[in-house]
């Protein structure tokens, strides 16, 4: 049972890096690199490294995603590539 | 532009009451870090995330008074060097950098020394995690309040 819900959230956790990488919309990217975040939080926790996944869930499910949503104020919001 | 009277009323009352039990919760994590995963750098960050939310959900101007912008960069110094305070005393009174053993308290014991300079040092750092990540988020958005 813990091998399938840690399976599950690796899957997910390759799912949505690969999501942010390739999403045009900024701001999807930005909402999918915070959900990347807090899966790897909660890989941490299982893992045992409480006090590691607690800061990834506050700085990079948080903070940054804030930071970036800011950040995209400054562009046109999509990328062009 | 965003004014006061055209937020709802709801998202004003579900903001703040949000970033009054994250700011509890913080300050929870800052002086239960000894016991407990989380520390100085967690809690601040907590706290400014609360900040966050007031000034996402309320705009600028009305979350000045939880937070101001023009002293953000003076808490996060006081932060700072209270951090290094600390830790030039313990070698001033014989020890190494935050050496606890050689924190100048009289009267305490040797663990409740340890105790008291480990809170001084998670509250500053609190505070200077607190105030820079809320100066860096005014300073990412001062040109749209600036035109």
């Amino acid at each position: 049972m813990n091998l399938f819900i840690e399976t599950t959230m690796f899957l997910l956790l390759i799912a949505s890096a690969i999501a942010a990488i390739e999403l045009r919309d900024l701001l999807a990217a930005v909402v999918v690199t915070s959900v990347f975040s807090f899966v790897l939080a909660t890989l941490f926790v299982a893992f045992g490294a409480v006090d590691v996944g607690f800061t990834e869930a506050v700085v990079g499910a948080g903070v940054v995603g804030v930071y970036y949503i800011a950040m995209l104020l400054h562009t046109e919001g999509r990328a062009d590539d | 532009m965003i004014t006061h009277s055209n937020i709802s009323p709801i998202l004003r009352f579900a903001c703040r009451s949000a970033a009054r039990i994250i700011q509890v919760f913080g300050v929870y994590v800052i002086v239960h870090g000894h016991y407990s995963p989380g520390g100085g750098f967690q809690g601040g960050a907590l706290l400014a995330a609360a900040v966050f939310l007031l000034r996402i959900g309320e705009g600028r101007e009305h979350s000045q008074r939880d937070m101001p912008s023009r002293v953000t960069l003076l808490l996060g110094s006081i932060g700072v060097l209270v951090y290094g305070a600390v830790g030039l005393l313990t070698i001033a009174t014989g020890g190494r950098f935050l050496d606890y053993d050689a924190v100048p308290l009289p009267g305490l014991s040797l663990d409740d020394r340890h105790y008291w300079a480990i809170l001084v040092i998670e509250l500053a750092v609190g505070l200077a995690v607190m105030a820079i990540l809320v100066g860096i988020f005014d300073r990412l958005l001062q040109r749209f309040h600036h035109d």
